[in-house]
């Protein structure tokens, strides 16, 4: 089989289960096909040999927030708080907003053409995890650092938000 | 092109076996699972199928295929059937990186007795791993029952908290080896030099999360009966309620593979050297094999030792140790083991700071826990 019709079958089923998140009816449903799409997206890190962000990928989006997703959407009281539906203004707008969107994202892509790597310094091996390490660490370790940082900043105002106050009730 | 169908075959029948291998463990798990609660609790256990009980496990797959098979009316039905399928499923995927032995030459093909080696092979069990939830939690949201979903949501927040401990344990384990492979990381243990020796707190902090995650006693909170009836698999019946109960048993097997692999030297025995010089490498390399599953069958005593010998946890207190105790300890083992090899020696280091660490306990125990006199 050609590693090309993989990559349109690979594709098709990403924007297929890409669309069913948006047109699913029952928020669960919804998550699910998003999990979905994480994996295609990781079919598709495969295939462009960039195994160590297909496993991260794996790992961060499939595997701890799309469950966090899934905890909140369960605890919730789907048969009670269903959302209102859009009146027909809103879904005008919405539909002309992302469709325009679609059409200049469509048009940036045809008219500049993004080069492709020339076969005598392309590197195969770019995406292995030893290669991103040495990248990370020496080219890039001023960012790297700095998101980390973020990171951090980000993490203890969560546990500062999650925190009881003194007096509060356990439950 | 020949060569390539070959290891093309020898691999789809070492997948196979490896298949069987494990199902066949995890069914005669439950037996020997009855038979050691029945030692514990000074009973007999099953002895009425076959010799010993010993078709026991036959006997439970025909009752759970023979009992009716129930959907509940107000269930989300694809789901609710997804739901065991997926623990299955990932169950039985983590096996494809853990390197069962060496390389092996049978009928002119030498290939590796394992499913696939891939640079990221650790990462791929941590992966799989962190899907396992889904079908637990899937399973209790479809069941459409509140002790199930309560179930659901108790084993997602357990898996992600002992995750991030997990995580950090294998960051030590990756320190030494320079490499996310499996089969570099059980190269770098040969000749004894296992990592149990090297990382004593990463091996405890990596054995108590992996109870955490196969849903086992002391952390068995989303099947807690006496809070939750059956917790995530109340409403479920016949034989997907079966896939439940055997996706736990493979999961304790495979994760004793894993631990086997990380920590004790995979498929590393003592006399290697001289099984290989007699008998060739493919010898050694199946008695390799033998090796790592008789490891993992170790451990899956142990599971099985600890659920009949320790009480359950509390919800809170399972929290409280993932959160606020095994991820601090493991931070601490990283922070040790780096610097060991900062200084060139691992092993010292490794000793001293788990040595320490219990000193260190055993003071702020003395100083400032209050005792209650009895």
């Amino acid at each position: 089989m050609e590693i090309s019709s993989i990559w349109y079958f690979l594709s098709g089923l990403t924007l297929l289960s890409a669309l069913m998140v948006v047109f699913a009816r029952n928020p669960i449903h919804s998550v699910l096909y998003l999990v979905f799409t994480f994996f295609c997206i990781s079919g598709h890190y495969v295939l462009l040999n960039a195994q160590f962000l297909m496993a991260v990928n794996i790992i961060v989006y499939a595997g701890a927030i799309m469950v966090l997703f899934l905890f909140v959407i369960m605890m919730l009281d789907l048969k009670r708080n269903q959302p209102e539906s859009k009146s027909s203004l809103t879904k005008l707008a919405g539909s002309v907003v992302a469709g325009s969107l679609l059409v200049i994202l469509i048009a940036l892509v045809r008219q500049n053409n993004l080069p492709a790597p020339s076969e005598g310094t392309f590197v195969a091996k770019t995406g292995m995890v030893e290669n991103l390490g040495q990248l990370l660490y020496t080219e890039y370790l001023l960012p790297f650092e700095l998101i980390s940082v973020l990171f951090f900043v980000a993490m203890v105002g969560a546990v500062m938000l999650g925190k009881r106050e003194a007096g509060e009730r356990n439950f | 092109m020949n060569l390539l169908t070959d290891i093309f075959l020898a691999k789809a029948a070492f997948i196979g076996a490896v298949f069987a291998i494990t199902l066949g463990i995890a069914a005669y798990s439950t037996y020997f699972e009855r038979k050691i609660a029945a030692f514990m609790q000074d009973r007999i256990g099953p002895d009425r199928a076959g010799p010993f009980g010993i078709l026991q496990p036959l006997a439970d797959a025909v009752k759970m295929f023979m009992k009716e098979d129930f959907i509940p009316a107000n269930s989300n039905k694809w789901l609710f059937i997804a739901g065991p399928c997926l623990s299955m499923l990932t169950a039985l995927m983590t096996s494809a990186v853990v390197p069962f032995g060496d390389t092996v030459t049978v009928g002119g093909v030498t290939f590796d007795l394992q499913g696939i080696d891939v640079n990221i092979g650790i990462l791929w069990v941590f992966g799989i791993v962190s899907l396992g939830v889904y079908g637990i939690l899937i399973g209790g949201w479809a069941s459409n029952n509140k002790y199930s979903l309560l179930g659901a949501i108790r084993a997602a927040s357990q898996n992600i908290s002992y995750e991030l401990a997990m995580g950090m344990a294998i960051i030590a384990i990756l320190l030494f080896t320079g490499s996310l492979s499996t089969k570099a990381i059980v190269e770098g243990q040969q000749n004894g030099h296992w990592n149990i020796f090297y990382q004593p707190l990463g091996f405890l902090i990596f054995i108590i999360c992996a109870f955490a995650e196969c849903n086992r006693t002391p952390f068995d909170l989303p099947e807690c009966e006496t809070e939750l009836i059956g917790g995530y698999h109340t409403e479920y019946s016949s034989m997907k309620l079966g896939f439940y109960l055997f996706a736990e048993y493979i999961n304790m097997f495979i994760s004793g593979a894993v631990m086997a692999t990380l920590y004790f030297g995979g498929y590393d025995y003592p006399g290697i050297d001289f099984v290989t010089a007699q008998f060739g490498s493919t010898v050694a390399g199946f008695v390799g094999m033998g090796a790592l599953i008789g490891k993992a069958l170790i451990f899956v005593f142990i599971f099985m030792w600890v659920r009949w010998t320790l009480p359950r946890f509390r919800y809170d207190q399972l929290m409280g140790l993932g959160w606020s105790g095994l991820i601090p300890l493991s931070m601490y083992n990283v922070v040790v083991t780096a610097f060991g090899i900062l200084i060139g020696k691992p092993f010292t280091a490794g000793i001293v700071g788990f040595l320490l660490l219990i000193g260190g306990m055993v003071v702020y125990d003395q100083l400032f826990v209050k005792k209650k006199i009895a």
